[in-house]
């Protein structure tokens, strides 16, 4: 067993965990933040997406003893008083239908907006990056409609507290 | 229409919970004393089971107790079952193998249950697992359909000699070979239709409670239909009466058919808990899900369709062998037969048709509906057929299909189905327009000036949605009935309880069924709140699959809306000293017609429960009921065209546009619809160009990830262009028929249609990955 120290969603948080625990479980089972999900064995799905130090990582390729003194940001963290203009897009456009890809999907959005900086996608660019996300429900074609959307209201100042 | 009423493209109720990560799934379900179970599968494809020691798993760190079949067996619990009965055209009924909750004596495919582990923690119970030593003696294994059939396969189960299943028919098969006979052309083709994994990406799980203290049961579970889950595992597997059984389907991540089925996870997770006297958890993995979630589809058919020299269908001929798997899943039968010979009319008139069904056990896991089932099987052999009659008989594809139409309704196929209402000609129309049917030589040539191939196709789908009569599936051996129930509770503050029997993993009924409830009674949606999915507060339903939610679950509630509608009057004239007939229900209020007189709707609802002055004889309080059981199948239909580009170089395909133009009646909400279409249409385009499970010839499950299986990807896909012609289904209150399957179903045929008119030869089959592409093209 590891003794683990981070900061999560703004908070301190520290737990035991086996050496072997992913970080995607010790955020879900130790620390009850189920907003993160687990979709498959391989790291490809992408639906335990969360930030760490800023830069989006599945929470299933990291043990939670690697998380060791990070800042992890979670899904549960992202919104500030009001949604985070992805979280706002995805629900204006339909970018969602059973949720359980979504945290992972807005997470790594929000980090591609990020990267490419507000304003600077497109539709080719949006469907290559999603390449690390799995979703079964909405063919993709709203997801990627929401993500647009969402970089041109952060390119006007949407949500530049929440970012 | 109100803003938030019938027709508004309003954004979604339950979509706060799920962008801020509060969705509540099984797998987030905590409860105290929570233990965890992991299941020792089988690693053969055939074989006995000649011993199991658990002894060393015993003593790993953590483990409460392993468990086995005989124990299960032992303490009475019954086999799974397939709820609906087919008999073969011999009269005799189908034959079920016996699928034990967990293997006693042999195992049939690979990730068979054989034992479970319950331990502390969930990596605990996995490692004790691997510590279970099972001997088996390996038996040789089948694995494809047509060679189960053949002398001296391998047999599965005593009762299904040659691992026939049944040999079941339906139609005129004389007036068919008639109409082959003198046919001017016979278009004969041979179909496979690959196997899939649904792959929800949710996994599934379940969380079995038992309270000693009341003899009471609660199962948590990744269900599309909790009520039937109870009934099932009351009914049949003896788990416990339905009064001791809670069933609760919370948040599920989709489902597309797979979650429908009782698997033994369920009905072992909630004996352990008894057992072991502790909760029992169970969340599959990816590679688990692969191995033991119903697969879909899997059918090989012969067809044969006769033309008259005016191009006119005489008749058809279908021959179809269908793999079910190792074991009978809960309607894994109705699926090859009565799901999808049914729909072998499809929009067209046909004089004469026949069909032969043959289901065949192999050593794979059980095949049960998968989104269309049945109906994406028989539209992907029609539209390929019409499409390769088209092209041997030198005849414009959509021309072929106008000459075939059915144009009057209602209209009676000769495989049962009578369709109410539809209006081919005007999907064609939309497509082909949206499409720029007319421009595509001009992007051709274009492209092959770049050196690419390019083609495009076509599909016209029918679909039969919201099953059904009871009495009418009943007669075909359906061990259910297949209404759906609601009712409607208005609080004395006037908020309203819808509970439905509808359960909602993606489909949006929070929303949609709140905006029935605002267009009738003129309340925001925001006063109406959807209940469904706990046994313990909906009294009975069927749930959701077949796209049948909107069609028979919301004309449930329009019937206990009505019932509500008529005391509401009441009370309101009683209140206002009005006749009853001249109130109207509108904005929120009572209105005597004509007049400045009204009662606020929270007014009335207070006075039903403070009943200080109703009408005489009335009882207080204001809460409905309804059950609602369909007159007939709706039937959705639509026309779907794809453009592709293929690199000759690589065979890779890129799909360059994508129309899709559907009649699926009345929309409640135009942005869900779509939403319904886009998932259908890529999980079709999956199918038809990267989808397919693969067992080698032992039996072992080669696609068992995401890094073999091949899943959509965004990149994959393009954009959809979508439309909508409406014809109103006549057969219920609303004029609904349904969207979830329609593009699972419309879409493989056009996207496989467009790759050979673009390669030129109709030698592919699916999924058309690269690598076939490139070979066809040599």
């Amino acid at each position: 067993m590891s003794e683990v120290t981070m900061t999560v969603n703004g908070r301190k948080v520290s737990g035991s965990c086996e050496d072997r625990t992913l970080l995607a479980h010790f955020l879900r089972e130790n620390l009850g933040l189920t907003g993160t999900h687990v979709g498959c064995d391989t790291s490809q799905c992408g639906a335990c997406v969360v930030h760490v130090d800023g830069k989006a990582v599945k929470s299933c390729t990291m043990l939670a003893v690697q998380a060791n003194g990070t800042d992890v940001m979670t899904i549960e963290g992202l919104a500030g008083d009001d949604l985070h203009p992805v979280q706002a897009a995805f629900r204006e456009h339909h970018g969602l239908q059973c949720g359980f890809c979504t945290p992972g999907m807005i997470m790594a959005a929000t980090d591609m907006i990020n990267r490419h900086g507000p304003g600077n996608l497109d539709e080719k660019t949006v469907r290559g990056e999603l390449e690390g996300n799995i979703c079964r429900c909405t063919g993709y074609h709203n997801i990627v409609k929401a993500i647009l959307a969402a970089s041109e209201a952060m390119a006007k100042g949407a949500g530049a507290k929440a970012a | 229409m109100g803003v938030e009423g019938i027709g508004a493209r309003v954004t979604r109720k339950e979509d706060k919970r799920f962008i801020t990560g509060k969705g509540r799934y099984t797998d987030d379900m905590v409860v105290p004393g929570m233990k965890h179970a992991a299941f020792v599968r089988s690693p053969h494809a055939h074989a006995r089971i000649t011993n199991i020691d658990a002894s060393a798993a015993k003593g790993m760190p953590g483990v409460i107790d392993v468990l086995t079949g005989k124990q299960i067996k032992a303490d009475g619990i019954g086999n799974l079952i397939c709820g609906w009965m087919i008999h073969s055209k011999d009269g005799t009924p189908m034959k079920m193998g016996a699928w034990e909750p967990m293997a006693t004596a042999t195992v049939r495919y690979v990730g068979d249950a054989v034992a479970v582990v319950v331990a502390d923690t969930k990596a605990q119970a996995r490692d004790a697992a691997e510590r279970v030593e099972v001997s088996y003696e390996e038996l040789p294994a089948v694995i494809h359909a047509v060679e189960a059939m053949k002398p001296g396969a391998p047999q599965l189960h005593p009762e299904a000699e040659n691992n026939l299943i049944y040999d079941w028919e339906i139609g005129d098969s004389a007036a068919a070979d008639a109409a082959i006979a003198a046919a001017a052309h016979v278009t004969e083709v041979d179909i496979v239709n690959n196997r899939l994994s649904p792959n929800p990406m949710e996994p599934r799980a379940t969380l079995g409670v038992y309270d000693a203290a009341e003899d009471h049961y609660t199962c948590w579970t990744t269900s599309q239909n909790p009520h039937v889950a109870r009934l099932v595992m009351s009914a049949f597997y003896n788990v416990a009466p339905e009064n001791k059984l809670r069933v609760i389907a919370p948040d599920v991540g989709g489902g597309f058919g797979s979650k429908i089925y009782i698997y033994p996870e369920e009905i072992v997770c909630l004996w352990a808990s008894k057992t072991t006297g502790v909760p029992v958890k169970w969340v599959a993995d990816r590679t688990e899900s692969f191995m033991t979630d119903a697969h879909g589809r899997d059918h090989v058919t012969k067809v044969r369709m006769a033309f008259d020299k005016d191009h006119r269908i005489t008749g058809l001929k279908v021959d179809t062998i269908a793999n079910l798997g190792a074991y009978m899943s809960l309607f894994s039968s109705s699926v090859p037969t009565y799901l999808y010979a049914t729909l072998l009319s499809g929009q067209y008139v046909i004089p004469a048709i026949h069909a032969n069904v043959r289901t065949v056990y192999t050593n794979t896991v059980p095949v049960d509906a998968y989104r269309g089932a049945g109906r994406p099987e028989a539209t992907y052999l029609l539209e390929r057929t019409m499409e390769i009659a088209a092209r041997e008989l030198g005849v414009d594809p959509a021309e072929l299909r106008r000459t075939n139409f059915i144009r009057s309704f209602p209209y009676q196929t000769p495989v049962i189905m009578a369709y109410d209402a539809g209006d081919y000609d005007a999907s064609l129309d939309a497509a082909m327009k949206a499409a720029d049917w007319a421009g595509f030589p001009a992007r051709r040539k274009e492209a092959e000036s770049r050196g690419m191939k390019r083609g495009i196709g076509m599909s016209c789908y029918i679909e039969a949605c919201g099953i059904a009569p009871s009495a009418a599936v009943g007669s075909l051996g359906a061990g259910v009935g297949l209404w759906e129930s609601a009712e409607v509770r208005v609080n004395a503050v006037g908020t309203i309880e819808v509970l439905t029997g509808s359960h909602s993993h993606g489909q949006g009924h929070e929303t949609t069924f709140a905006q029935l409830v605002s267009e009738r009674l003129g309340v925001p949606i925001d006063s109406v709140s959807i209940v469904h999915g706990d046994t313990d507060k909906v009294q009975m339903g069927m749930g959701t699959y077949g796209s049948r939610s909107g069609a028979v679950g919301m004309s449930a509630i329009v019937k206990a809306l009505d019932k509500v509608e008529a005391k509401a009057r009441k009370i309101a004239a009683h209140l206002l000293e009005a006749d009853e007939g001249d109130i109207a229900i509108e904005n929120g209020e009572l209105k005597v017609a004509g007049t400045d007189k009204a009662v606020p709707w929270f007014q009335m609802a207070l006075a039903a429960y403070t009943a200080h002055n109703l009408p005489d004889g009335m009882e207080p309080g204001l809460k409905e009921t309804a059950f609602y059981d369909p007159t007939n199948f709706t039937f959705p239909a639509g026309c779907y065209i794809c453009e592709v580009e293929i690199d000759p170089e690589t065979g890779k395909t890129e799909i360059i546009q994508f129309v899709a133009a559907d009649d699926f009646g009345n929309i409640i909400n135009p942005m869900i619809v779509e939403g319904q279409v886009h998932g259908g249409i890529a999980q079709g385009i999956g199918q038809a160009l990267l989808e397919g499970v693969h067992y080698d010839e032992t039996g072992q499950l080669l696609t068992a990830s995401y890094m073999d299986y091949c899943m959509p990807r965004a990149d994959d896909l393009p954009s959809f262009d979508l439309s909508h012609q409406v014809t109103p289904c006549p057969g219920n209150p609303l004029g609904i028929k349904g969207c979830g399957e329609a593009g699972a179903i419309g879409s493989p045929p056009a996207l496989i249609n467009a790759i050979t008119n673009a390669i030129g030869t109709e030698n592919i089959t699916m999924p058309a990955t690269p690598q076939k592409v490139w070979v066809a093209m040599q």
